[in-house]
């Protein structure tokens, strides 16, 4: 055992841990998160993703001692009381079917609409593919993404447009 | 024992609403929201148990009326997530004139709503839904006579919108649901002689009068979904709650010698080892140390003296050589034989499909909690009620001292494990007399969880000069001896593995013909059930799979048919359509009118062109084909296309676009059904190209996403076109009755795949899955 500091959506949590500890199991046991999940444990399905310095990260092979960044899971994404684009955009598309795979989904989506705004057809399945839905709600999530894609742009100011006055 | 009590915060709602059941014959006005809440904080309460079974027959069972004029429908089911309990809102709120936002929901616990059986055969809307738009229309009923009482009106002079009754004549003087009722009892018996049948006196609307129904409200439990909030079975902590991990056999049938446990003993967290038979688990008091005492623990096991299973490679020769456990008489219609006989063109055929798990996203899990000589399972098992039995017979508990709390998880497609986990977690937290939840691993869930059998099938159809099918000859073998039930105490896997045995077992291979309304005068089916050499505590154990058989019946069934068109040069719709309109029988639910239409409707919105398969291969990399195959399941009919590009250097199948015409009679939620449908439809395109359980002779070897690929992201087709039919083309009919909707969109996708392989390159698959290596060496063989 050792103590461990992790910030998580903000808050900064120290913990006495054994530092090998999947970071999945912190998450979920020790502080409480319930958007990560466990899948399958060897970063295969991505059910336990969540951004660590701007990369969709797989907390259930990533020891809680290696992270070395401020953590946001599904649960953080929401600013100010309003459901990230992402999130609203699932709520539209009515997305899930059972559910459980989904935060793997919003988040690996959330991490590439950072890096990538605006993304191609093929840019989104490149960018998912390994992450695993056995209710197949695929279809829907990549109409979601693209959803999603054009409200952020829509919301983003637009730079060298001149004002009409 | 140590007595836990306070429960999760999500649950208290239930625990009050059951005190709210127990108070029988108490004279209440208004006692409801303030004493519940109290009694929630209390948190302990009746919630100690015994928990017996709500009374199917008190309209109290399955209403409440709220004083502020809301209301909270308790239903028997659950939610796999296809949106049912948004369904059963709308229809229960439609029936009692009450807005649907003004409702809630509550699904599948055993101590607070009735025993409506949990999920399974697509039943949901067909069945289920008819005792809840009754009970809905009693309450109605009762509240209108209770209005016309209060406002001193009669019944018939009054109105009911939106929880309101109001007087015709007079709309000033009114009177809502909540002030009438609210937080206190109906007291009103329903007669049924079984809870599908329960009634009360009031009729239910037609359907020109429901508003609800129809509608597409957005599923309420997503939002919950996206954000993070919701609490899965998974999430559910209890104090002192300890964490317990499986340790299979390596080896099917393997023997437990001895274990050595000062393997883990020293482990942090350890608490204890449990066995009982061939059944080990490490019980720990963090997960993450469970999951390392499990692996590192040291068991002796002993191989059986012979092979378990012939290989997945030698699994199909095995299976048409084995004698059966169990054959059918044959069903016979006019005299096939001599119809074959006189065929001027005789075609043969043989299919086979692997054995295909449910993997589950997540693997089985559950939380049992023995806190005060009782035992409350929290599962995401879709039927919790025959969990609830299942484990009171397993621990020798009275039925009363046991109660399952359902609540989301990962898909319930049929018997998945989610009952060997209940049961596992049960019988380790009576052992331990502490809160014990039970996880599987990824490479157990893949390896040991329930099977859709293997099938090897054999056809034979006969034509006629001018290419008429005149004789159908089918044979279908399925490896589904002692087939796994749901939740049955001498099945479950932990039992099989403590040496207990159902005797005689199952003999499996029930539903293995096709059902579609095909005019086929001389036809014969014959059925096999197969064993493989190991029966029982093994991992290649079957169980219901999604429909279960359906998907591998239509496979041979529908690629047949298309086999069929190819030899008679005939287009594969036409020569589907000319077999529908063949005859002028028909059953109740028109299924030979409805499944013209929807034959015809799913080619129309594709822009089907008509001509026979295959096409003229191209000369470029692309091959692209488009292939048809329809299916009936109870009174809903589905029809599929397939448009794939074959990839003729790499054997990669794309489905590029897929299109379903769809009749489950009446419609309750179109947006949640077209949900369901485009999911249901990428299942089996995940079962046709991807999934196959693999194994050595020792054990399997599919077990994990790279072992056993399932469909991605870059599978997806890239256009999904969904036609709801939505019913019955004969207009006269007064009322549509609402079917079943779910797992008959799961049976034509396969052979659509197939016959659209075909149609691109001539080349005819009959071996599942479709995966890159397959398709290429078919192709190759072909010379294509």
């Amino acid at each position: 055992m050792s103590e461990i500091t992790l910030k998580a959506n903000g808050t900064t949590h120290r913990l006495d841990i054994d530092p090998a500890t999947p970071l999945l199991y912190v998450l979920r046991n020790d502080l409480g998160f319930k958007g990560p999940r466990f899948g399958c444990g060897l970063g295969q399905c991505g059910l336990c993703t969540v951004i660590i310095n701007g990369v969709a990260t797989r907390s259930c092979i990533t020891p809680a001692s290696a992270v070395k960044g401020e953590i946001t899971t599904l649960e953080g994404i929401a600013k100010d009381g309003k459901l990230h684009p992402l999130q609203q955009a699932w709520i539209d598309e009515q997305v899930p079917q059972c559910g459980f795979c989904q935060n793997g989904q919003i988040m690996t989506a959330k991490a590439l609409l950072d890096k990538n705004p605006n993304p191609t057809d093929e840019q989104i399945r490149a960018g998912m593919d390994r992450t695993l839905c056995r209710c197949m709600t695929y279809y829907r999530i990549q109409a979601a993404i693209k959803r999603a894609a054009k409200v952020m742009a829509d919301a983003r100011p637009v730079s060298g447009q001149g004002v009409v006055a | 024992m140590t007595s836990f009590t306070k429960i999760p915060k999500q649950i208290q709602e239930e625990l009050s609403r059951r005190n709210f059941l127990q108070s029988a014959g108490m004279l209440v006005v208004s006692f409801g929201p303030l004493l519940e809440t109290a009694q929630a904080q209390n948190g302990s309460g009746q919630a100690a148990g015994p928990y017996p079974d709500p009374n199917f027959r008190q309209l109290d069972s399955w209403i409440v009326i709220h004083q502020d004029n809301t209301a909270t429908f308790y239903v028997g089911k659950t939610d796999c997530g296809q949106g049912t309990g948004t369904s059963f809102r709308q229809m229960m709120s439609d029936e009692l004139d009450i807005a649907y936002d003004k409702t809630n929901l509550i699904m599948g616990r055993t101590d607070t709503t009735v025993d409506q059986g949990g999920s399974g055969g697509s039943d949901a809307i067909q069945t289920d839904g008819w005792p809840m738009r009754r009970v809905a229309a009693e309450a109605r009923r009762v509240l209108l006579e209770m209005a016309a009482q209060r406002l001193g009106t009669p019944v018939n002079q009054l109105a009911v919108s939106n929880a309101v009754i109001t007087v015709r004549a007079d709309p000033a003087k009114k009177v809502t649901y909540g002030e009438l009722i609210g937080g206190a009892k109906f007291n009103v018996a329903l007669t049924g002689r079984d809870v599908d049948a329960t009634t009360g006196l009031a009729k239910v609307k037609t359907v020109q009068e429901l508003k609800m129904v129809g509608q597409s409200p957005q599923r309420y439990d997503i939002p919950p979904k996206v954000d993070g909030s919701l609490q899965w079975a998974v999430d559910v902590k209890l104090p002192g709650m300890v964490h317990a991990r499986n340790v299979k056999p390596p080896v099917a049938g393997a023997k437990l010698i001895s274990i050595d446990e000062s393997s883990v003993r020293d482990l942090p967290g350890f608490v204890k080892v449990v066995s009982k038979g061939n059944y080990v688990a490490v019980i720990c008091e963090r997960e993450e140390q469970a999951i390392n005492a499990a692996r590192r623990l040291k068991v002796n096991w002993q191989k059986p003296a012979s092979a378990p299973f012939p290989s997945s490679e030698d699994l199909f020769k095995y299976m048409r050589a084995a004698t059966p456990t169990s054959s059918e008489k044959p069903e016979v219609e006019g005299n096939p034989e001599a119809a074959m006989a006189s065929a001027a063109k005789v075609i043969e055929a043989e299919y086979d499909v692997p054995f295909q798990g449910h993997t589950a996203i997540s693997p089985a899990h559950a939380l049992a909690d023995p806190s005060n000589g009782q035992m409350t399972i929290y599962s995401n098992d879709m039927k919790s009620y025959g969990m609830r039995n299942g484990i009171a017979e397993f621990l020798r508990m009275p039925r009363e001292e046991v109660r399952v709390i359902w609540m989301e998880g990962p898909q319930g497609y049929g018997r998945t494990a989610a009952d060997d986990a209940g049961f596992e977690a049960a019988f380790l937290a009576k052992e331990l007399g502490r809160p014990v939840r039970m996880q599987w691993m990824r490479q157990e869930e893949t390896a040991w969880d329930t099977k859709g059998p293997a099938f090897a099938f054999k056809l034979r159809g006969g034509l006629d000069a001018q290419g008429n099918l005149v004789a159908f000859d089918y044979d279908a073998r399925s490896a589904d001896y002692n087939h796994v039930g749901y939740n049955e105490p001498d099945t479950v896997l932990i039992a099989q593995l403590m040496g207990i045995r159902r005797n005689p077992p199952t003999p499996g291979g029930r539903g293995i013909v096709p059902t579609e309304m095909y005019a086929l005068p001389h036809r014969r089916n014959s059925t096999h059930v197969v064993s493989l050499p190991l029966a029982w505590e093994t991992p290649v154990r079957t169980g219901n799979l999604r429909d279960p058989n359906g998907p591998q019946v239509a496979f041979a069934s529908e690629s047949f048919m298309d086999e069929l068109a190819v030899a008679a040069k005939a287009d594969p719709v036409e020569f589907r359509l000319r077999l529908l309109n063949a005859s002028t029988s028909d059953d109740s639910g028109f299924k030979r009118a409805r499944s013209i239409a929807v034959v015809k409707a799913v080619a129309e919105a594709y822009g089907w062109d008509t001509r026979p398969s295959p096409r003229p291969v191209g000369s470029g990399n692309i091959l692209t084909g488009r292939g048809i195959a329809y299916a009936v399941r109870n009174q809903t009919v589905v029809a599929e296309i397939a448009e794939v590009e074959v990839n003729r250097t790499t054997g990669h199948v794309w489905v590029k676009r897929l299109v379903c015409a769809h009749d489950c009679g009446l419609v309750i939620n179109p947006q949640a059904l077209r949900g369901t449908i485009e999911c249901g439809m990428l299942h089996s395109l995940s079962r046709a190209l991807h999934e196959e359980v693999r194994f050595d002779t020792e054990k399997v070897t599919s077990v994990d996403w790279v072992t056993h690929p399932t469909l991605t992201h870059a599978d997806t087709p890239a256009q999904i076109d969904i036609v709801l039919v939505n019913g019955d083309p004969h207009p006269n009919r007064p009322d549509l009755p609402h079917y079943g909707a779910g797992e008959t969109i799961c049976k034509p996708m396969l052979a659509a795949v197939a016959n659209a392989i075909h149609d691109a390159t001539g080349v005819r698959l009959r071996r599942l899955p479709f995966r890159d290596e397959r398709v290429l060496a078919a192709l190759k063989t072909a010379r294509v």
